[in-house]
């Protein structure tokens, strides 16, 4: 393998995991709240039509990530008050919410098939950017490939320093306790929820606006599914969640790698890696029954209900 | 004043009623929606709901969709009353509709009485390895089987289209990516005059049935109940929640992979990379719609077919996009959850609290 061809296998596996990161990141912080929210890829389709109907109506790439960021917020509201104020099961309502984004995605979205818009240019930094190799593969991106990280560094900040952290946290390993000490912890998990959300908003439409851009039905083709994979691996910890996430974006582009080698396997097959590398990579970290326990929040599924509450 | 307020136990005319209530909220809340879309709302629901039953072809297309719906809502009831989260109905259907091809495409020059038994058999036995691959990862490594059986369901896919462009494609079809047209004696047999309802709808039936007699009448069936209603109540009793994972998890594998074999070998003749249109996502509705019950499910099949259908018809007549039908799906599962916060909870009188 040559120098060149590093620098773009490495240029787009950060690419490919950026849309992963977004998710990943705002299910992190919902699922320390304790709600797990299977709708992410609903939510992601959701995000990726209307972010690109924003933009081609406005011509501008700004108003796409807004629009987005909103309709994630208000798909995970729908998601919101039925777990949080019905008490409903969240496997189930997270599902219902990826068939009916998946479905109102298509929907709304058949207007647009096949229109392009100009998406976000790459921002190369100054000076950073000609160093050889490194310069390419990290500083000559997209916004939105610095925004995630800066996210990132945000959300672990928040998480693990500050008070706001503390009672995420506590929201979702004792959420009675929580509530004892006046937290109200229907309220943060709303906002927790929300946060996932835009976030998966966000990530669909990294897709529309930059990776492809266009609006296709179905274009995250699970990699809202991975995302939540990709939580688990890493153990809820911010920092696992970006390099995990750029790892999945390497392996999701293997194939370009292996036809660009000169192998010839049929891309059908070669399309299965990133599924494939999610179960692999699932088992070795899951197969540890006690460290998966000890890592997940306490009360990550369960309903609380203030009703109860005497 | 009202206030919501607990129920001592679950309400069972509730747990009755609402789908019902929450087809009828789906179905005002569509009716909003066309008219917000200026598409005449009694018209769309004419052609959704009552055009896929206005004729004995109609019907028996309805059938022909409810069979596969059936056969995976059933189950992927059995698992989830098991508390198998299985997600992966579609992709063991997928699998079925492959293995089975595999073996229909031995036959393609044969008119040997074995050919359809074999192709079910092949279909039933990939379904159920697909699901034994998942439930192998659970019980064995504690995966997550959520995520484990939809990370399957694209590998399934992804499978399928590889199979129809390489060693399973017609090497007469131009290039086309689909296999050769089965041999007739590989095919399931029509049951109706008019229309094209096959064997595979009789199987649906006929699994249902037996999965409701398993359910209600079998030592296995209450196990799987307490397992599901009570974990800790079933170890302490003994039971071997493996063995209850494994069984719940192959017979959803056998009855997807069924629903697969029997949607090639009947209506559709052929391998082709559209064999489902998402109905193992469907199931998904069709378990919870029929509160998890075999003979709620055949119900639930028959509305959630009549839906597919009219998705079918709206587009037709009315220029609807298809994509109404997955949306109709999700509102209704939402309403569905909603309503069903009215088993634990009612609506009483507000009375100042006794000091």
């Amino acid at each position: 393998m040559d120098i060149d061809l590093i620098t773009q296998v490495l240029f787009a596996a950060i690419k490919t995991g950026t849309p992963l990161l977004f998710i990943a990141l705002g299910e992190a912080i919902c699922e320390k709240t304790g709600v797990l929210n299977l709708g992410q890829e609903g939510m992601m389709l959701m995000g990726a039509v209307v972010g690109f109907m924003a933009a081609y109506g406005t011509g501008n790439a700004g108003f796409g990530l807004l629009g987005a960021m909103i309709i994630g917020m208000v798909m995970s509201l729908i998601f919101g008050f039925l777990v949080l104020h019905l008490g409903a099961n969240q496997v189930a309502t997270g599902l219902a919410l990826t068939i009916f984004g998946t479905g109102l995605s298509a929907f709304i979205g058949s207007g647009v098939v096949g229109q392009t818009i100009t998406g976000f240019q790459p921002l190369s930094i100054p000076v950073l950017s000609d160093i050889p190799v490194l310069g390419k593969v990290l500083f000559s991106h997209d916004v939105m490939v610095y925004l995630a990280v800066l996210l990132a560094i945000i959300i672990a900040f928040v998480a693990n320093k500050t008070r706001l952290g503390l009672t995420i946290k506590a929201v979702g390993e004792n959420p009675n306790a929580a509530n004892a000490i006046g937290i109200k912890v229907l309220r943060v998990r709303y906002l927790a929820v929300m946060f996932g959300g835009a976030m998966a908003g966000l990530g669909g439409a990294y897709m529309s606006l930059v990776y492809t851009p266009m609006w296709v039905e179905n274009m995250t083709a699970g990699r809202g599914w991975i995302a939540l994979a990709l939580v688990v691996f890493a153990s809820w910890r911010i920092g696992n969640i970006v390099l995990g996430a750029y790892l999945f974006g390497l392996a999701s582009i293997m194939h370009l790698v292996l036809q660009g080698m000169g192998w010839s396997i049929s891309p059908n097959l070669l399309a299965m890696l990133p599924y494939v590398a999610t179960i692999i990579v699932m088992v070795i970290i899951s197969a540890d029954k006690y460290k998966e326990k000890l890592l997940a929040p306490r009360s990550l599924g369960k309903p609380f209900d203030p009703r109860q509450m005497a | 004043m009202i206030q919501v307020q607990a129920r001592t136990e679950p309400s069972t005319l509730m747990t009755f009623a609402s789908p019902f209530l929450a087809i009828v909220l789906t179905l005002i809340f569509g009716s909003l929606l066309f008219t917000a879309l200026d598409k005449d709302p009694l018209q769309a629901l004419h052609v959704l709901l009552i055009l896929p039953l206005s004729d004995a072809y109609n019907i028996s297309e309805m059938l022909v969709k409810m069979g596969p719906l059936l056969l995976c809502a059933v189950g992927l009831a059995l698992c989830y009353r098991a508390n198998m989260w299985n997600i992966g109905a579609e992709g063991q259907l997928l699998a079925g509709a492959l293995g089975g091809s595999a073996v229909a495409l031995m036959f393609i020059d044969s008119n040997s009485a074995l050919a359809m038994p074999l192709t079910l058999l092949g279909g039933i036995l990939s379904g159920m390895a697909w699901a034994g691959i998942a439930t192998f990862l659970k019980v064995k490594f504690n995966s997550n089987l959520i995520l484990t059986t939809i990370m399957l369901n694209y590998i399934a896919l992804y499978l399928l289209i590889w199979a129809v462009h390489g060693p399973l494609r017609d090497p007469e079809g131009f290039g086309f990516p689909e296999s050769a047209l089965f041999s007739d004696a590989t095919l399931l047999p029509v049951l109706s005059d008019s229309g094209r309802v096959h064997l595979g709808v009789a199987f649906a039936i006929v699994s249902a049935l037996f999965a409701w007699f398993l359910l209600s009448k079998t030592h296995l069936g209450f196990k799987i109940r307490v397992y599901g209603a009570d974990e800790p109540a079933a170890i302490y009793a003994g039971y071997n929640s493996k063995a209850i994972s494994w069984f719940v998890m192959l017979f959803a594998g056998a009855l997807a992979g069924l629903a697969g074999v029997s949607e090639v070998a009947g209506p559709i003749g052929q391998l082709t990379p559209n064999v489902s249109p998402g109905y193992g996502y469907s199931a998904i509705i069709v378990a919870y719609l029929g509160r998890l019950h075999p003979a709620g499910a055949i119900v639930a099949a028959i509305f959630l077919a009549i839906l597919y259908m009219g998705g079918d018809l709206a587009q037709i007549e009315m220029g609807i996009p298809i994509a109404v039908v997955g949306m109709f799906q999700g509102i209704l599962l939402f309403f569905l959850l909603a309503c069903d916060f009215f088993i634990r909870y009612r609506i009483v009188p507000y009375r100042e609290k006794m000091a």
